[in-house]
């Protein structure tokens, strides 16, 4: 008897730094998991030999920052049963979103010796402000457990464990000492899309943010409480923490406009 | 859990004394404190107490009386936690920290079920190693009380919870009549310490004088009282018991918060709508970390999950909150999907609804979800403004 067709993946790069298809490369062990469960069609990242559409998940990389590239997006979604979003970039428009908020003209004329052979749009947008997208996965880079979980997930057609909630509930359930509370140190976790697995308090840092905002996050207050005496962060501080890899997911972007000094 | 009186000490029994408890009052040197850790290790117990790591005085696994956080005290305030030398070597002269034993009572993650896809069929797997013999050490009264309302909710409520009570049934308890009152501690006002009565295999009161550092040791059961006669001892003098007792009366008197004395049951039931649910959610970021730091909060979730080749499948539970969408999440929506509704959730069961589901509070007075709150929230400045503020509720009954 003929095996039934395995599913085909596909991995598709825009406005990126590569990282979060490197999540995947990086799964080392489960990587060979992952080849017997579905067909590798299209990763250029890992191989040059490609294999035509449809596919059955495409995985995209990366935010939307040229004309042409909003053009190959509707054809990924063409050719593709589920598309699913991998990192910062993709679901929220990534670091490059800052351009959003500034002359993007400027920026070029700073980077580049020849400006005037960029051609970019004046915004770096996600995935889903383009097409319609089946499911976001979040993180700067992603998890690979999480990626794992995801296509997991999708090849037995349920829904996926990612939950919403905040970065703390991984801090606490994996016993760690609060960083806020015990040194001072401003920690995003408590506005922040759980993911990483309290991946920097575990080395007493502050969570960046990396996931971007939690379900229903309070930035607000958390910044009203960092600006105030046991921490004193200074404004503009503040409203840096919220300009990076999720600068443009909606809630972060508006606290730190609301703090810029 | 009391043991008949242990002969040789009730003859050595100072004159006067109270309670069985008291009758059965030793005392252990400091220098010999050390052979409490390694006869439980001997007797085949996994030893937990407090210890430093990374800034906080956390529940570990302890190899030695070494790792003990000599020395070494706590400043605590609400959303404020600092560790500070003391100018003596007291092993226990701190409040509690971070961690609470139910993390080790209760894990934070646990693997229920493995299931294996055979044939036509699947087996189901659970897990088979045997659970841990943890000894606690340091183990304070507000602590003990938590520990009673856990069994209550994990052992007591019909339904018996596998993986609590393997690890409850053998857990030796070491107490500690706590020395230093914390900063956000209210046990007083919850009845729930000091003064460790019942509870514990052992409980111990550190005394430290001018010129000695010794325990006042005293006996609540039988395996307490075989732990106690494998280590170098003898019978308490009057005044150790008397100086043993002045440490917790004013632990007692220095409590850093009190909780509001009222009906708060009838107080919280009475104000669904009062205007402080809206100023306390306007702050509050549902971060989770009062739930998840608490002693008593016992709510899990459970997550199945499957691997690449869809023939194993796993089923863990892991410690949830009221703070997220997704516990009151149910079939046509989200049933608490303000902050406020959610903040009011956690203090109405934890202070009202409580009573009614087990027969007692739900806090205990530690002040952790108000030193763990990253913004510092109270829970007795959030009771004391509805007292200060609400209509006035009718009479507690009796
Ligand atoms: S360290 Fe950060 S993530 Fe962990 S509990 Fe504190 S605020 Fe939350
Ligand atoms: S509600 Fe707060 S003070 Fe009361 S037992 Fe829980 S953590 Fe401790
Ligand atoms: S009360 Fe504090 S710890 Fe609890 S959810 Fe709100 S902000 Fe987090």
């Amino acid at each position: 008897m003929k095996p039934a067709a395995k599913p085909k993946l596909a991995v598709w790069k825009f406005a990126s730094c590569d990282g979060c298809q490197l999540s995947l490369l990086d799964c080392e062990d489960e990587l060979l998991a992952v080849a017997d469960a579905v067909q590798i069609a299209h990763f250029t990242e890992a191989t040059r030999s490609v294999v035509a559409g449809p596919y059955d998940l495409s995985l995209v990389e990366g935010s939307i920052t040229t004309a042409a590239d909003a053009e190959r997006i509707q054809e990924v979604r063409r050719i593709s049963r589920r598309v699913v979003t991998i990192g910062a970039c993709a679901t929220a428009g990534g670091i490059q979103a800052l351009r959003n908020f500034r002359d993007v003209r400027e920026f070029t004329e700073h980077v580049y010796a020849h400006p005037e052979f960029i051609d970019t749009l004046e915004k770096s947008t996600p995935i889903s402000a383009h097409i319609r997208v089946d499911f976001e996965l979040h993180g700067c880079p992603v998890n690979k457990h999480q990626l794992l979980e995801v296509i997991s997930a999708f090849l037995a057609r349920r829904k996926p464990n990612t939950p919403p909630h905040p970065v703390c509930m991984e801090c606490k359930r994996r016993g760690l000492v609060c960083v806020m509370v015990a040194h001072g140190t401003p920690c995003m976790g408590p506005v922040t899309h759980a993911g990483c697995g309290a991946l920097c308090p575990a080395y007493q840092r502050g969570c960046y943010g990396c996931f971007g905002p939690k379900e229903t996050p309070n930035t607000r207050a958390f910044s009203d409480y960092c600006g105030g005496a046991p921490l004193g962060i200074d404004p503009g501080t503040l409203a840096r923490l919220f300009s990076t890899f999720n600068a443009a997911a909606e809630p972060f972007q508006k606290e730190s406009n609301a703090r810029k000094p | 859990m009391a043991s008949p009186p242990h002969t040789t000490l009730e003859t050595n029994a100072p004159p006067g004394s109270g309670s069985a408890m008291e009758r059965l009052q030793c005392i252990l040197e400091r220098e010999d404190f050390p052979r409490l850790i390694t006869v439980l290790q001997e007797q085949g117990f996994e030893v937990i107490g407090p210890t430093v790591r990374d800034g906080a005085i956390v529940y570990e696994r302890l190899e030695t009386a070494k790792d003990l956080p000599e020395g070494w005290t706590d400043a605590q305030e609400a959303g404020q936690y600092r560790l500070n030398k003391r100018q003596d070597h007291a092993l226990f002269g701190y409040a509690v920290g971070p961690h609470s034993w139910k993390q080790f009572l209760f894990p934070a993650n646990s693997r229920l079920l493995s299931l294996h896809r055979d044939g036509n069929g699947f087996t189901v797997e659970t897990p088979a190693e045997p659970a841990p013999r943890y000894a606690f050490i340091g183990v304070r009264s507000c602590e003990l009380r938590a520990i009673a309302i856990q069994d209550k909710v994990f052992l007591g409520s019909g339904a018996v919870d596998r993986t609590y009570a393997e690890r409850r049934e053998p857990l030796f308890i070491v107490a500690l009549q706590c020395g230093v009152a914390g900063g956000t501690c209210f046990c007083v006002s919850m009845q729930a310490g000091p003064r460790a009565e019942t509870g514990f295999d052992l409980a111990l009161t550190e005394v430290l004088e001018e010129t000695r550092h010794y325990f006042v040791v005293q006996t609540g059961s039988d395996r307490g009282a075989q732990i106690l006669a494998a280590l170098p001892h003898r019978a308490a003098f009057p005044e150790e018991i008397q100086a043993a007792r002045r440490i917790t009366d004013h632990t007692a008197r220095t409590m850093g918060r009190e909780m509001p004395k009222a009906d708060i049951p009838a107080l919280l039931k009475a104000n669904y709508d009062h205007a402080r649910w809206d100023a306390v959610a306007e702050r509050c970021l549902t971060c989770a970390n009062c739930t998840l730091a608490c002693p008593t909060c016992f709510c899990s979730t459970v997550e199945d999950v499957t691997d690449l080749t869809g023939n194993h499948a796993e089923r863990w539970r892991k410690w949830d909150s009221c703070f997220t969408l997704s516990f009151s999440s149910v079939a046509g929506g989200i049933t608490r999907a303000s902050a406020k509704s959610r903040y009011r959730q956690w203090l109405t069961h934890k202070l009202a609804t409580w009573h009614d589901q087990f027969g007692s509070s739900g806090c205990v007075g530690c002040g952790r979800c108000i030193t763990w709150c990253p913004v510092g929230i109270d829970i007795t400045e959030e009771v004391r403004a509805l007292t200060q503020t609400a209509p006035p509720t009718p009479p507690a009954p009796g």
